[in-house]
């Protein structure tokens, strides 16, 4: 297996007495699209800025491909960055902002010109390197802070929550024009985010922070079905978890288990259950219509709420509202379930 | 009754821009604009030498006065005074007024704005003559050189031509002294505040993409501190132009353009070469502001 892009070697920042990031172990590999996912607060940025230099771990060590570069102050370090306010020199034209990483490094104009033209290209915005800063859209601003980051051909390319000011439907444009750049320029790219579901549809593998430590690192499938704690089966996407007597009754183990709202089926209390088929008894509390699907809130015996997502295939909103206040049977597949301890 | 009036304002909110604006549109333009233009006024009129009166009749004998080779000496020493003053007090400003926006916790950073500004709580009179004090023969400043053994240095300074003199009180170097202290505070708070709207990410940006710490400043720090450099140059000129009381204090006995237009005025009642006299700052600051404005001053506003 070839040197990983980013190695975290027992990692810890602290600030006073806060534990921002607590012994993170990490590996990114080369050339992946990797994700920082958790809520604020959780540590992604402060690893990030890790990365890029702008802190420096209380202890421990990051290695960028080997490299170890816990000491090494920005400038030195093969890596750069797309800031969240995306970081645009207010004074400098589009043109200026891309070349200035060329320019501190003294890169003869004429090759300076041509590689902002290819960045400009490959963001498309050709013809945009007269205009300032301030003369573009939230979206513009968004490829030229992308752009001035690509044209040094860094090692890794950091992006801090670079789609969170943008409005919805710029954001998922970006989403998939980020990818396909990510695709193209073949750099490893560490996108750090809040919002799961950006994480799920962008990358390789994701990074699932809370409150500094690492609680797990997988692809998006893997993430989503065998969630390794309470906190990501709670983060990313929503979930049942129950433990105690009630889910000793259903699985004969007091252990905490989380099964996703959709993997239930619902049924009436006289359907018998098939093979490998886990069940229990409820009663409908609530209903809520979504029109693409219909929310269940069912109370189960020894009183826990489940969440059950049915689609509405064949049923109407006539049909599933009836269906508040009556007995129900909930059963699900043993293998849609995770065990998440405590 | 508070209520009927409220609404009845609420529908007219003309009147209500009315109100406000009138009282100090007024002011401006009757007690600020009308006295500036009366001054305009009267640099056109002359004084009649033999009878001591000034006759109202719209001539340019006055502002002709204005090229005489005094009259162009004062012009001359106070604009290159003003300038010396602004060059100064924006390099001794600019690493305070840095350190300030950057570095300084919140509790001191409210200390030394405090530090900075106090001086300007006690008398500008008082504090003139305390520096004529500090700066005289017999003054601190020379006993501390005395005491270091480096008196040579100070009589080396002084016996420069042009700027030294008898002592640094009756030097223009210490006039520049006085100057410079005087209106420093003028010059760190328009820097610190325009230091203070850089946001940090920019100078982590610049840092990211490879510039040393040299590099950033060149680039984005200063460029970005520019605007706040020229508006506290602007008060530490054009407050060094028509000062005159620190000329009067410090330094030799040639005349500045403050102390010109006091003593026009005054005992010698030539009305109208001082008002002309006034004129010249006046013009001096334009050509400042078109010079500023070239260098791109503004362009970041």
């Amino acid at each position: 297996m070839s040197t990983p892009a980013i190695h975290f070697d027992k990692v810890s920042r602290h600030f006073g007495e806060v534990k921002a990031v607590d012994e993170a172990n990490l590996e990114i590999r080369d050339g992946e699209f990797f994700s920082m996912l958790g809520p604020s607060g959780s540590g992604k940025t402060t690893c990030l800025r890790m990365i890029a230099g702008f802190d420096r771990p209380t202890s421990g060590n990051i290695f960028l491909y080997g490299q170890d570069v816990s000491d090494l102050p920005p400038y030195e370090r093969d890596v750069n960055t797309v800031f969240q306010d995306y970081a645009l020199f207010p004074h400098m034209s589009v043109g200026a902002n891309i070349a200035y990483g060329l320019m501190v490094k003294k890169v003869p104009k004429a090759e300076r010109l041509k590689r902002v033209q290819e960045m400009l290209e490959l963001v498309r915005l050709t013809g945009f390197a007269e205009r300032k800063p301030s003369q573009l859209s939230g979206g513009q601003r968004q490829r030229v802070a992308l752009a001035r980051a690509l044209i040094n051909h860094p090692k890794v390319l950091l992006l801090d929550e670079p789609l969170g000011a943008l409005d919805l439907k710029l954001r998922q444009q970006m989403q998939v024009e980020l990818k396909a750049i990510q695709k193209r320029v073949g750099i490893t790219f560490i996108f750090v985010t809040h919002d799961q579901e950006e994480a799920l549809t962008m990358s390789d593998r994701i990074a699932v922070f809370n409150e500094g430590r690492i609680q797990q690192v997988g692809t998006p499938s893997e993430i989503y079905e065998r969630p390794a704690s309470a906190f990501v089966a709670g983060f990313v996407g929503t979930s049942n978890l129950i433990d105690g007597e009630t889910a000793k009754r259903i699985t004969g183990s007091e252990e905490m288990f989380s099964i996703r709202p959709e993997k239930i089926h619902l049924d009436a209390t006289n359907a018998e259950p098939e093979k490998d088929m886990l069940c229990i008894d409820g009663v409908v509390r609530d209903v809520v219509y979504l029109g693409l699907f219909t929310r269940y809130l069912v109370e189960i015996e020894g009183g826990s709420d489940l969440i059950v997502i049915v689609q509405n295939l064949k049923t109407t909103s006539m049909d599933v509202l009836s269906a508040r206040g009556q007995k129900v049977r909930l059963h699900w597949h043993k293998d849609h379930m995770s065990r998440v301890g405590a | 009754m508070f209520n009927h009036l409220s609404t009845y304002l609420y529908q007219r909110p003309k009147l209500i821009l009315a109100l406000l604006l009138g009282p100090p549109l007024l002011y401006m333009l009757v007690v600020y604009l009308g006295s500036l233009f009366t001054l305009l006024i009267n640099s056109f009129f002359y004084l009649e030498e033999f009878t001591g009166l000034v006759v109202r009749q719209f001539t340019l004998r006055t502002y002709l006065q204005l090229f005489s080779p005094t009259n162009l000496g004062i012009f001359g020493r106070t604009a290159g005074m003003a300038l010396a003053v602004t060059v100064v007090d924006a390099i001794v400003a600019f690493p305070l007024a840095y350190y300030i926006a950057r570095y300084a916790s919140p509790r001191w950073k409210t200390f030394l704005y405090i530090a900075v500004t106090l001086p300007l709580w006690s008398s500008y009179l008082v504090r003139v003559y305390a520096w004529k004090l500090i700066l005289a023969k017999e003054g601190i400043i020379s006993w501390f050189f005395n005491l270091l053994g480096l008196q040579g240095i100070l009589d080396g300074i002084l016996s420069l031509p042009g700027i030294g003199g008898s002592s640094l009180s009756l030097s223009p170097i210490g006039m520049l002294i006085a100057f410079c202290y005087i209106w420093l505070p003028y010059m760190i708070v328009p820097i610190q505040t325009a230091l203070e709207r850089v946001p940090k990410s920019l100078l982590e940006a610049s840092s990211d993409l490879g510039a040393n710490a040299a590099q950033t400043f060149r680039s984005v720090i200063l460029p970005l501190a520019f605007p706040g450099v020229i508006a506290g140059s602007i008060f530490t000129f054009s407050l060094t132009l028509g000062d005159f009381i620190v000329p009067q204090s410090l330094g030799n006995s040639r005349f500045f353009i403050g102390q010109a237009v006091y003593s026009y005025q005054g005992t010698a009642g030539n009305i109208p070469l001082a008002a002309a006299m006034t004129m010249g700052p006046v013009v001096i600051m334009v050509v400042y502001l078109l010079i500023a404005r070239k260098l791109g001053a503004f362009d970041a506003l």
